[in-house]
């Protein structure tokens, strides 16, 4: 290690010695919970500035926390979208059945049906409600956990599932990890798995946009854990340099796997506070608000539309469930922080609002359950028709090699080829399904 | 056999213990900590988690968090504080948790880490040995399955390592930690817990029932720059590393071929003089890697094999890949170079 710098490691004079600040999360597994540190602003005590406002006039809302439906499940304050009784109903059923839709799909990864899933359970608010205050042609660009955007916009269950089980119907030809949607016939981008790449792609296109003189705006979604990633900085500068007509939503769940938003940055500032910085609009909302998220994005909408450019939205709430199948969360994090979570459940919020309007009963919710199980049951069994994962029924093998690029070149169609060969070696009776 | 400089420094008696490849990378990491203050190890979710793999479990309790922790979703801050802390004179070993998430680290990586010593003429330098699982075979889609490890040795400064059993993880890994230039350590992740005959549709062998899980106890290092022959023979000469050490391995005994199987273990560096003896000796090549093919590692094999061997060679040289596609999901297994390909290549060659 000769060559290592020369360095002293002696303290200068009567200095102190310099440390290193690591952040920590404020419960571990076993720890009791207790959230009073968070501050919870009283819902409606948020002022909504007028959508063509200047950036800088959001700003104190980056500090704050926009919320709607208060503790006695009334909609209060300047936010209240004051939203129909069906429109309301509507984002409840979709809320619970985007739910249902996960425990079914959770527990079919579990008995062996495909290999990989992601719940987002506690988050539904943060997509469905969003996407209830978009246009169903605006564009969006999703990350892994907003699935609610897709059951919103009326994308059958039976093709995601086709989709989760990389059958012979899925759309995507099976080559994509399970819930890697795409649909450009919803406005739909294409999912990645890496992180954060989607959001200057967001800004790119709401660029293209207002290039062409369209109308239609981009929104696009990221964790707070992959706010960090440069793409991010990308996306913000790009989005103010040009105004684009853009919203970025931080769905801040405070954990990216093991890692809470402390590593993040979120020990230190707020993740809507970023809008400061690069000069835009920004909102801080209550992520299990349906209410509060519809007004935000709402709000956010209707400024890009109006050429007022891009907003920055933090959605505060919590992973209620596990990063994936693949993850563990009792290993690094109090089986606490779900039941005690101040902002409560956003299907539970709902549900209560409509109740205390009159507009909806707990029978008519424990129908809803019922029928949801049943719908999601059915289009599970109509997709298991199609096969699922590893049991045979999966797309031609030719298939494997189409769209890497648009024609097939010499040696993508020899390596079909002899993929097919391959097959016949190792299974001589086989047929291909076709 | 063993060289004097891989045998354990506790010399040949040095007490064993079976070790599958986490837990022998897990050990590196450990001895490493112990032996180096300077070692600190990092990425997203390594520290109090102790990593999605687990490969560094226990670590951060051990050593305290300002030697093991966790980091903010930033390959590239990954990859550039560690270029930092090298300058300063720390011995970074950061986590990348997949290959498939490691390029947007690429500038760090490609424009600084591996340029450091050249350009300001050996004032800095950036010895950090970048860890990171790779490969596919475990329903990973395209973004947890690929093997971009040509990307690498193509890049001028950088060393690039794979493993294929947890003796060698755990020699290399040392080996590498203590090296002066950056170095990428891929981990192939479908052997993390067993080797792997290529053969999907029969149990999983844990790596207890392999003879290179035996891993002397300790600090030992296993020299950068020095293929391993795993067997000796006659018929052919087989270049591979990682996982496909183990399915060719396991094809070629199935079919009772006499060839010598070569590990690569590091690719840049390559051990040209083991390749060149070797085909020169057997006079017949196959190249095996899961890689695409197209300007893949084994097209630099082939290259060299011929440049040096050309005279010796019996017949043309094999590469057996991944298909140039990206990593399918549902056709995880039609993709992956397995016995059938190896097979089939191997028959041509014996014809030949």
């Amino acid at each position: 290690m000769a060559d290592r710098p020369a360095n002293s490691g002696h303290a200068r004079g009567n200095l102190p010695p310099l440390s290193l600040h690591v952040p920590e999360p404020p419960f571990r597994p076993g720890d009791p919970v207790d959230y009073s540190y968070l501050t919870i602003p009283l819902a409606g005590a948020q002022p909504r500035p007028d959508e063509a406002c200047s950036a800088s006039e959001t700003w104190p809302l980056c500090q704050d926390l926009i919320r709607v439906l208060d503790d006695d499940n009334r909609a209060v304050g300047p936010w209240d979208p004051k939203l129909d009784g069906e429109t309301l109903r509507r984002i409840l059923r979709t809320m619970a059945l985007t739910r249902a839709f996960d425990d079914r799909m959770y527990r079919g990864q579990r008995q062996g049906k495909t290999s990989f899933y992601m719940k987002c359970t506690g988050e539904e608010a943060t997509s469905v409600a969003s996407a209830f205050a978009l246009a169903d042609d605006d564009m969006v660009f999703p990350s892994y956990r907003q699935q609610g955007i897709l059951i919103a916009r009326g994308y059958p269950l039976t093709e995601m599932i086709n989709q989760i089980y990389s059958n012979r119907a899925d759309k995507l030809k099976g080559r994509q990890l399970p819930i890697m949607y795409s649909s450009r016939d919803h406005s739909f981008f294409t999912i990645s798995g890496n992180l954060a790449t989607q959001y200057p792609q967001a800004a790119g296109w709401a660029m293209a946009s207002a290039i062409k003189g369209d109308t239609r705006i981009a929104a696009s979604w990221i964790g707070e854990g992959s706010s960090a990633e440069g793409d991010a900085h990308a996306a913000f500068t790009f989005a103010t340099v040009f105004n684009a007509p853009v919203v970025f939503n931080i769905v801040n769940n405070q954990w990216a796997i093991s890692s809470f938003s402390g590593f993040a940055g979120g020990e230190r500032a707020t993740f809507a506070a970023k809008a400061v910085g690069y000069g835009i609009a920004g909102l801080r909302v209550d992520g299990n608000d349906a209410l509060a998220v519809y007004a935000a994005m709402r709000w956010a909408a209707n400024r890009a539309r109006s050429n007022m450019g891009p907003t920055l939205i933090e959605h505060f709430t919590y992973r209620a469930e596990g990063h994936s199948t693949s993850d563990d969360p009792s290993a690094y994090r109090s089986a606490q922080e779900r039941s005690e979570w101040p902002l409560g459940d956003p299907i539970m919020r709902l549900k209560r609002h409509l109740i205390a309007l009159g507009e909806w009963s707990e029978e008519q919710h424990e129908a809803m359950d019922r029928e949801q199980i049943d719908q999601v049951k059915a289009a599970t069994k109509e997709a298991e028709k199609n096969g699922i994962l590893g049991h045979g029924l999966h797309h031609p093998f030719h298939t494997m090699f189409e769209d890497v690029f648009e024609d097939l070149p010499w040696n993508l169609q020899e390596q079909a080829e002899q993929a097919i060969r391959e097959r016949r070696i190792k299974w001589p009776t086989w047929k291909e399904y076709e | 056999m063993m060289t004097l400089e891989e045998a354990p420094l506790s010399l040949a008696k040095a007490p064993t213990r079976r070790l599958n490849m986490i837990e022998a990378i897990n050990d590196a990491l450990d001895i490493m900590m112990e032996r180096d203050p300077g070692v600190v190890v990092f990425g997203e979710d390594v520290g109090y988690f102790g990593g999605v793999f687990r490969a560094t479990a226990g670590l951060q309790k051990k050593y305290g968090k300002t030697r093991v922790f966790d980091t903010p979703i930033n390959e590239c801050g990954i990859i550039g504080a560690a270029v930092g802390m090298g300058a300063y004179g720390l011995r970074p070993v950061p986590e990348i948790q997949f290959a498939d998430y490691i390029y947007p680290g690429l500038d760090q990586l490609i424009s600084e880490a591996a340029r450091l010593r050249y350009r300001s003429a050996g004032e800095f330098t950036a010895p950090i040995t970048v860890r990171s699982p790779f490969g596919g075979g475990i329903f990973g889609g395209q973004t947890h399955s690929q093997s971009p490890e040509a990307l690498f040795t193509h890049v001028a400064g950088i060393k690039t390592i794979i493993p294929s059993t947890p003796h060698d993880a755990k020699g290399l890994l040392i080996a590498a930690i203590e090296d002066n230039d950056p170095v990428i350590f891929f981990e192939p992740k479908r052997i993390y817990n067993g080797p792997f005959s290529g053969n999907y549709d029969k149990p999983v062998e844990p790596w207890a029932k392999h003879k290179d899980s035996e891993v002397p106890e300790g600090y030992y290092r296993i020299p950068l720059g020095k293929a391993r022959v795993v067997r000796e023979g006659e018929a052919m000469t087989v270049l591979a590393y990682g996982t496909m050490i183990h399915v060719a391995e396991a094809v070629l005994a199935e079919k009772g071929v006499d060839a010598e199987i070569i590990d690569l273990r590091t690719l840049v560096p390559i051990d040209i003089e083991t390749v060149q003896k070797s085909v020169e000796k057997t006079g017949k090549c196959l190249i095996v890697h899961e890689a695409t093919r197209t300007s893949g590692f084994g097209a630099e094999l082939s290259a060299l094999v011929q440049e040096r061997c050309f005279y010796h060679l019996e017949a043309p040289i094999e590469r057996v890949t991944g298909f140039d596609t990206p990593y399918p999901h549902s056709l995880e297994w039609a993709y992956f170079p397995g016995p059938v390909r190896i097979g089939e290549a191997v028959d041509r060659l014996l014809k030949a």
